[in-house]
């Protein structure tokens, strides 16, 4: 029902070549993944006073053509700022002075309709429907520059078809996860967790195990402990890739019925469910190539 | 999408370099996977003893797939899943890993991973020998009716899962439920074993175990002392529903 | 207390509960006395919102009916038209759904495939593969790729004439296969490798791929295996219809088949047959749903099976989209299953005693997966497979299609149609509320859709 791709470039120079590379293999999982895609990139931090806040206007009612500089202006007025916004199309990040929180706030209170992707001081995060192609073409993949990024195309299971259903999904700041499979009881995770003020955007099964997530990590778990009670509560079958500004990680069920595999080299780490989408990676014929073995959390750092 | 007879250029090319004694080459960048395939199920007796080789796979699926011929394929790289997949009478080799499936429903013939394979690797063989040098998945020999599986190194969890007959030989170590649910397969082991499935039990090796894995170490090209291994087999004991046998459905 | 009254209330003495009823009874009885699940066969026998609650809105002032017989009716069927070479062409859009030989007898499968090449309809293989009566008798046969892979072979991959992975049926959507040790008799046990006797274990999912993303993948190896001549098929069981199916077809089906709850087994837990799967007359709608969704009705067809009895049936189901059903219990029942007699040399032999050494009776038997079907239908046993000779069997079943196919003509001329699939859900109207839902079809005399329209 899905494709997964991650990359990790070891080496800053070649940072500038981040898109450049993941381009290929996103498109590589059109035939898992022909609905939507998505990806988080990870690039240097902004300065600690500062965030970046992704938005997609794609479900307003303007679309594409979309009015920023309006809402920035608008913005910068009732909160005091001075925001300045990246815009390509039906998407914009847009960077402040300040929390993250009130400006979200502001946004969703502003025209509900806008839809918040992602915060945090090293993430940027874009997803909307059409084929990996589109979607790569549509927000210039191939010029992103970083140090890693997760990314994801989508085949639907159980949830509809619209943009805020693709992946990647965030939690608080400065993480994404992105997931192949199909979880059993999303619905008992999400009915848990909304009483201790953990919001949802959609029904979507992979949110609940993001929010599930979030929900540890915001109560102090690290990121390893999160994952290991994950293993109790969330039921069914994943591969889960997660993206935070420092760390690459990956984990699969039991079953491990959902395919992943890695390439690693002295300059990268790449991961795709399916080699398919390694193989024009430059040297990968003298890559170390692996399967990343069930329950046991991989990470890569940057 | 559609499937395409042989084109003459390429026959007369496949032809032409049989002649010289060169095997016959597909390279995957640039030709269709159909047209492979095509040429593998071509009539038998115009493939028997011909060598085929399949430059840049590049992790393409369904490599090779349906061979009915004693034709001997050699892949140059990784491949995706289902490489070799019911494979009859043919020699398939991998010069790289293999995704989910390699050699799923064998029915004879040889498939020969030099790097290691994905999940399900041998899945539901009734014949035929599948060598895997390096490691195998979760599930290898899942639904085993017949087929002969030599690992070189260990396996992941569920391997042999209902196997039912046929020999899974495993020269590293095995993962968790091994042989869970086992029939009539019998599975050799010589690293350790994470944990047994439902059913399985190990048993004392007999001569006629190390005699088989004489046999099948030799064929599969790897040197291991076959009295190193421990045999696992069926205990039998959910052969027959009995609801006072605590049976572990 | 009560025999102090001159008067006994002898009805409150006897309430009988509709809680724990009679078979409830005899269900917890049964549980307490073996401590394992009942298996059974057949389907659902509960009642279910299912086609009856439909009927047809035949000719009228504004809607001209046909004359029977001279004025065509076109039943004429192709399936698996989207991807492959050699699609599948039916006379009628009556097929023969998945049943196992081991589950039935060699008589009863080459009854089957007897019957439908003379009425130029198609067989479909069941778990444990497939046999060379049924090639041999089936000018057209369906070959089943199941998560068990019994009996699986790419030689009878090569000379079928079409791939059905079946990934679920409507009896036991999420159980594999069962087969009980008694009918696991050495040919039983030879075709699917399994020592003899055995009680068949259950796999639930394909042991090489799970979820649409990998089904795609396994698609895509039996067209290469096939060289993309033979249309492949995808068979669900009723439950997550719209999905299923939107999935089926993004995975590259030619043709999706659709189980309803009402669908039989020769054997599984009875907690299944009742309890897990939605009625045919749900799937139906959904799985129509999903295909004009992704505007592929008439580019994927639609096959739908679980509990079609009749020659209505098969019309309801048409009219609401399907391409053609598939009938499994009915062909058994028109073979002798649950008829108090069976034939030997065309005279009638009663079977009764047999019935009741089973503990049941004609008329009530699901007794399939004892193997001791009294009519030899559902056995291996040498003996009690004699009482079904294909001769016999391949006429009555014939004549049964027949029936069916002269019903359905009957009522699409009557509905003004020169082509059973010109008729469409405008032709029907429903009796119940339920089956208005369900259908999505307006109550009779109304145009009130629950849920959909407002009066």
């Amino acid at each position: 029902m899905c494709g997964i791709v991650g990359l990790l470039l070891k080496k800053p120079p070649l940072r500038s070549q981040l898109g450049e590379l993941m381009v290929p293999m996103l498109i590589g999982m059109t035939d898992r993944g022909p609905d939507s895609a998505g990806l988080a990139v990870f690039t240097e931090p902004l300065a600690e006073g500062e965030r970046k806040i992704s938005v997609y206007a794609g479900l307003t009612d303007e679309g594409t053509a979309y009015d920023w500089h309006r809402l920035v202006a608008a913005l910068n007025d009732a909160l005091n700022m001075s925001a300045r916004a990246t815009i390509q199309g039906n998407h914009a990040v847009i960077t402040v002075v300040g929390e993250a929180a009130p400006v979200q706030a502001w946004l969703k209170a502003h025209n509900p309709k806008l839809h918040l992707l992602s915060a945090g001081r090293s993430i940027e995060l874009y997803k909307d429907i059409g084929t990996p192609a589109q979607v790569a073409a549509r927000y210039q993949f191939s010029q992103l520059t970083g140090s890693h990024l997760v990314g994801h195309t989508r085949m639907a299971t159980e949830s509809a078809v619209t943009p805020d259903r693709a992946h990647p999904f965030t939690a608080g700041e400065d993480f994404c996860l992105v997931h192949n499979g199909s979880l059993s009881n999303p619905n008992g995770i999400r009915r848990m967790l909304e009483p201790r003020g953990i919001q949802f955007d959609t029904d979507n099964d992979t949110e609940a195990a993001c929010r599930f997530l979030e929900w540890r990590l915001r109560e102090g778990d690290t990121l390893h402990a999160a994952l290991q009670k994950g293993f109790e509560a969330l039921d069914g079958f994943y591969t889960f890739l997660m993206g935070t500004p420092t760390e690459l990680a990956l984990i699969r069920d039991p079953f491990a019925c959902k395919p992943a595999v890695v390439a690693e080299t002295d300059d990268y780490v790449a991961i795709a469910s399916e080699f398919r989408s390694l193989a024009h990676l430059p040297d990968v014929n003298h890559a170390k190539v692996f399967e990343p073995a069930p329950e046991e959390m991989y990470v890569w750092k940057v | 999408m559609e499937g395409l007879s042989l084109p003459s250029r390429l026959k007369g090319e496949a032809l032409s370099a049989q002649h010289e004694g060169s095997p016959v080459r597909f390279d995957l960048s640039k030709t269709p996977l159909r047209e492979l395939n095509q040429f593998l199920h071509g009539a038998p007796e115009t493939l028997a003893g011909k060598d085929v080789l399949v430059t840049h796979p590049d992790g393409a699926h369904n490599i090779a797939v349906g061979c009915n011929a004693p034709v001997k394929v050699t892949i140059d790289g990784h491949a995706g899943y289902y490489a070799g997949g019911m494979n009859q009478l043919a020699e398939i080799t991998i010069h790289g890993s293999a995704s989910t499936g390699v050699a799923e429903n064998m029915m004879s013939g040889r498939v020969h991973v030099k790097g290691f394979a994905s999940n399900s690797a041998g899945a539901t063989a009734h014949g035929g020998l599948l060598v895997i040098e390096g490691d195998a998945g979760l599930r290898c020999g899942i639904s085993l009716k017949g087929g002969d599986i030599v690992v070189g190194g260990s396996v992941g969890s569920f391997s042999g899962f209902m196997a039912q007959a046929g020999r899974l030989v495993i020269c590293g170590d095995a993962g968790h439920a091994l042989g869970d649910s086992l029939y009539e397969a019998v599975i050799y082991v010589k690293g350790r074993i994470a944990s047994l499935g439902a059913d399985a039990q190990i048993e004392p090796l007999t001569e006629a175990d190390v005699s088989a894995l004489t046999e099948l170490l030799k064929q599969a090209g790897l040197a291991h002392d076959p009295t190193s291994f421990k045999r696992v087999a069926s205990s039998r004991s959910l052969y027959h529903w009995n609801a006072d046998a605590d049976q572990e459905y | 207390m009560s025999t102090d009254h001159p008067i006994h209330f002898k009805r409150l003495q006897k309430e009988a509960s509709a809680t724990f009823d009679h078979s409830t009874l005899d269900y917890i009885h049964r549980a307490a006395a073996t401590g394992l699940y009942e298996i059974r066969g057949l389907g659902a026998k509960r009642k279910l919102p299912h086609f009856d609650d439909l009927v047809f809105l035949a000719a009228s002032l504004s809607r001209y009916p046909l004359e029977g017989y001279r004025e065509r009716c076109v039943t004429k069927t192709v399936l698996g038209t989207r991807f492959a070479k050699k699609p599948i062409e039916l006379d009628i859009p009556i097929t023969i759904a998945g049943m196992s030989f081991g589950a039935l007898s060699a008589n009863v499968k080459e009854a089957l495939g007897r019957a439908a090449t003379a009425m130029g309809t198609s067989t479909t293989t069941g778990d444990g593969g497939m046999t060379p009566e049924e090639r041999n008798s089936s000018k057209t046969l369906v070959y089943q790729c199941l998560p068990s892979r019994y009996g699986f072979k790419p030689d009878d991959v090569r000379r079928a004439d079409a791939i059905e992975v079946v990934i679920g049926q409507g009896a036991k959507p999420g159980g594999g296969g069962m087969l009980l040790g008694q009918k696991v008799n050495p040919r039983v046990a030879a075709m699917r490798t399994l020592p003899k006797g055995v009680d068949q274990r259950s796999a639930s999912r394909h042991p090489d791929w799970t979820g649409p993303d990998d089904l795609a993948i396994k698609i895509q190896e039996l067209r290469e295996i096939t060289d993309w001549q033979k249309p492949i098929y995808v068979k669900v069981g009723a439950t997550r219809v719209f999905n299923d199916v939107k999935l089926a077809v993004h995975s590259g089906a030619d043709v999706v088949v659709v189980d309803g709850m009402q669908g039989g087994t020769a054997a599984t837990q009875t907690c299944f047959i009742e309890h897990a799967g939605i009625p045919t007359l749900a799937a139906v709608r959904q799985a129509v749903d999903a295909l004009e969704d992704l505007d592929m009705k008439g580019t994927v067809q639609l096959i739908v099976s679980g509990g079609i009895r009749t020659g209505a049936d098969v019309a309801k189901a048409i009219a609401m989209g399907a391409d053609a059903v598939a009938i499994g219990q009915g062909t058994l029942m028109a073979l002798g299953c649950n008829r108090e007699m069976y034939f030997h040399d065309g005279q009638p032999v009663s079977a009764e005693a047999d019935y009741a050494a089973l503990g049941t009776q004609a008329g009530f038997c699901h007794h399939c997966h004892t193997g001791k079907c009294p009519v030899g239908v559902t056995t291996q046993d040498p003996v009690l497979e004699q009482r079904l000779q294909p001769d016999w069997g391949a006429k009555h079943l014939r004549n049964y299609l027949k029936t069916l196919t002269m019903e359905l003509t009957t009522l699409a001329r009557a509905c003004g149609k020169q082509d059973v699939h010109h008729l469409e859900p405008e032709d029907l109207v429903a009796l119940t509320v339920e089956a208005a839902a369900m259908a999505r079809i307006p109550l009779a005399g109304t145009s009130w859709i629950p849920g959909w329209t407002d009066r």
